[in-house]
């Protein structure tokens, strides 16, 4: 007996997800680059919250023309990668269709109809996402961000499950054994026929040849992930599941500042005093996010999360507006650095080399952080509970309380309310005036 | 004026033996913007016709800090709470009501973790209370068959959830309701968040109350309805930018109850 095809099965499996699994590892070591942030409570409502909203898709039905489309891509990807269980069986014990000897005929039948009709739907679907992209050009694929790699991206995805919804369809109908079944070839015995000039010997090597683009196809599709905005079939999980519960209008309390506040507020604190001996060594907390390490490893499990679809940036009143802020390029440049400081230290042996970039300026620049007027539209726009308006927040933190780099405006209105305890320059003890205007 | 208002500060009620039930948390728009003023009266007339036993805190009352954060100042946001919660704890205040949505949210959400936690309401939640407890009685409205189209704040609205309590209450006045194409969950900003109101907007082709006034126009409205001071600004100077200033007006939840009850 030839073991050839099995040993090639298996390194080739092997090789695959090897590869997946590095990429996986360097995920995780990127995504912990960011700042502690303990996120502990209300597992329930979490666990709820990851059901609904990722498994359940209950946002991404707001938007019903994609939304129903999208599901029949991730419900129809979900299952016809049960499929996929049987290829690896088969590839490594050289049996042909597993699932035949296992499960009774009716039954199997049943189930590949299944994975053949949502094949069929998928391809049609990714179809329409296509001219979607590319010929009816809805608006929010067209901005500027959009170009390049990320439209690209999102083109190749769509190219690679047609094609692999085609593989799938055309080895099931050139298999000749499963065709005489006659059972659950729903789909495939119409293309059966397109095949019909071809000896036995030809049929048979555009079956092995489908077979086996197939499941290297989908090797080549998980290891794809990485690099792509398709990254968010994983992360939309933990994502939801990590997504914020307390109230949109809700911005977390700085714990540093609080300290120095207490710190200043207390009439027994001794401004002189020398720092005790242990705080001495922890240099000064920097106060908001001038690179991605100053961001919270939520952040960046968003920015790794986002999937470009811009639901958030045609909702921002700023963008619709011709400002330049867009709360999509905002968790994309986020990724995009991300990325760039976890090559660096992959490249220094696992230390970060001061490269002269960071995110602020080089990547999102200040015009776009001061456009944005706090409204949370994108945050409720996002199919996935990525919060771009956090990461806009830490960095106006940095500018304004490590470089003072507030617009004038805002730093006037800041002085009043330093001094007068309004944003205007009254005087407090005019505040209740009114009463008597 | 009708009536002289009644507007009792805390120090004096303290002083008075007295304690209020409620604190009227007027904000700095509130206190000082001409037009924003205008809803801080309505509001007490309504307090006052309702016989609430309020308080506020006058010259006590300072910045809630909450401009400070959305700037990016969050040192000076926790010096203002700081200084706030002091006063608020000093006088035991347990409830506050308030005509701003962004002290609603600031004091409800943000201070809690500095140490200063109470019920806090924003006033169209309060007068749909004081409706439904038969505390406020509405009568013929002078709104009846206007049309009416409601701006929902961002921070009443997304931030916090509350989109029914401003509707419920415009109800009471019998006029036609209209929602704009963006409502509710996906309203427009007015453009004045983030404390883009105190700053020119970046460069762009369109003020974004420019683009929420059109909003507001299409569902061919009498009333933009409001209620928050920031968005009153910002809706009336959309107005004035389309020439329609003589046919629309623009008014606080509050003013509309006050107005259509001859307060
Ligand atoms: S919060 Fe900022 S970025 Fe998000 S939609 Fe509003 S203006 Fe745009
Ligand atoms: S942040 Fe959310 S809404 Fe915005 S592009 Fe990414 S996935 Fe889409």
């Amino acid at each position: 007996m030839n073991y050839l095809p099995n040993i090639l099965f298996a390194i080739i499996l092997i090789a695959g997800i090897g590869y997946f699994a590095r990429n996986v590892k360097k995920l995780f070591r990127n995504i912990k680059l960011g700042k502690d942030k303990d996120i502990n409570d209300n597992k329930s409502q979490r666990w709820k919250n990851m059901a609904m909203i990722a498994l359940g898709q209950s946002k991404m039905v707001k938007r019903p023309v994609s939304g129903f489309f999208h599901i029949i891509v991730y419900v129809g990807f979900v299952i016809i990668n049960i499929e996929v269980l049987e290829i690896i069986i088969d590839g490594l014990f050289g049996t042909h269709r597993i699932g035949l000897s296992i499960l009774p005929e009716s039954l199997y039948g049943f189930l590949i109809g299944t994975f053949e009709v949502l094949a069929a739907l998928v391809f049609i679907a990714v179809i329409i996402f296509w001219i979607r992209r590319n010929v009816i050009k809805l608006k929010r694929f067209m901005s500027s961000e959009m170009s390049g790699w990320p439209k690209n991206d999102g083109n190749i995805i769509l190219y690679f499950e047609m094609v692999l919804m085609t593989l799938f369809l055309v080895m099931n109908a050139t298999d000749t054994s499963f065709q005489a079944l006659d059972s659950g070839n729903i789909i495939s015995q119409y293309i059966a026929p397109l095949f019909s000039g071809l000896s036995e010997n030809s049929l048979h090597l555009v079956e092995r040849s489908s077979w086996w683009l197939h499941i290297v196809g989908i090797l080549i599709f998980l290891n794809y992930l990485y690099y792509s905005k398709h990254l968010h079939i994983l992360l939309a999980f933990p994502n939801t599941y990590y997504g914020k519960l307390t109230p949109k209008g809700q911005f977390p309390n700085n714990d540093a500042v609080t300290k120095e506040v207490k710190l200043m507020m207390d009439p027994d604190a001794d401004p002189y005093a020398v720092p005790a001996e242990d705080e001495a060594d922890v240099p000064p907390a920097k106060f908001g996010a001038s690179d991605v390490q100053d961001l919270s490893w939520l952040n960046l499990l968003n920015a790794y999360s986002c999937t470009e679809c811009g639901r958030c940036t045609s909702e921002c009143p700023a963008n619709l507006t011709g400002k330049k802020l867009s709360p999509r390029k905002i968790m994309m440049d986020t990724r995009d650095r991300l990325e760039e400081v976890g090559k660096n230290i992959d490249a220094n042996n696992g230390v970060f080399v001061d490269d002269g970039k960071q995110l602020l300026n080089d990547y999102i620049t200040t015009e776009e952080l001061w456009a944005c007027t706090s409204c949370n539209a994108c945050v409720e726009a996002c199919p996935i509970s990525i919060d771009p308006l956090n990461i806009i927040m830490e960095m106006r933190n940095y500018l304004v309380m490590e470089q003072s780099a507030a617009p004038m405006e805002l730093n006037n209105m800041m002085t009043n309310i330093e001094n007068n305890g309004a944003p205007w320059p009254y005087n407090q003890m005019d505040r209740l005036n009114w009463k008597d205007e | 004026m009708s009536e002289q208002l009644i507007v009792p500060t805390m120090a004096e009620l303290i002083a008075e033996g007295k304690t209020p039930d409620i604190l009227f948390w007027v904000g700095s728009a509130g206190s000082y913007d001409d037009r924003a003023k205008k809803i801080t009266k309505a509001f007490v007339k309504i307090l006052n016709k309702a016989k609430v036993n309020f308080a506020v805190l006058g010259t006590e009352e300072s910045a809630t800090g909450d401009l400070a954060k959305r700037a990016g100042n969050e040192f000076l946001f926790q010096m203002q709470a700081v200084m706030n919660i002091e006063v608020l704890n000093a006088y035991n205040v347990k409830r506050i009501v308030t005509c701003d949505p962004h002290s609603f949210n600031c004091i409800k959400n943000e201070y809690p973790g500095l140490g200063g936690t109470y019920e806090v309401l924003h006033h169209t939640q309060f007068i749909k209370e004081l409706i439904t407890t038969n505390k406020l009685k509405i009568n013929e409205s002078s709104f009846k068959d206007k049309r009416i189209t409601f701006h929902d704040p961002c921070y009443l609205g997304r931030a916090n959830s509350e989109y029914n309590a401003p509707r419920d209450v415009l109800k009471t006045l019998n006029a036609t309701l209209l929602e704009m194409k963006r409502n509710k969950a996906t309203a427009l900003c007015c453009g004045a968040g983030g404390a883009q109101m105190f700053k020119e907007p970046e460069k762009g082709d369109k003020d974004i109350n420019e683009l929420r006034t059109e909003d507001a126009l299409e569902t061919k409205p009498d009333i933009i309805a409001t209620g928050c001071p920031y968005c009153m600004t910002m809706m009336s100077d959309g107005v004035k930018v389309k020439e329609k200033e003589n046919e629309i007006k623009v008014m606080d939840v509050a003013e509309l109850i006050a107005s259509s009850q001859n307060l």
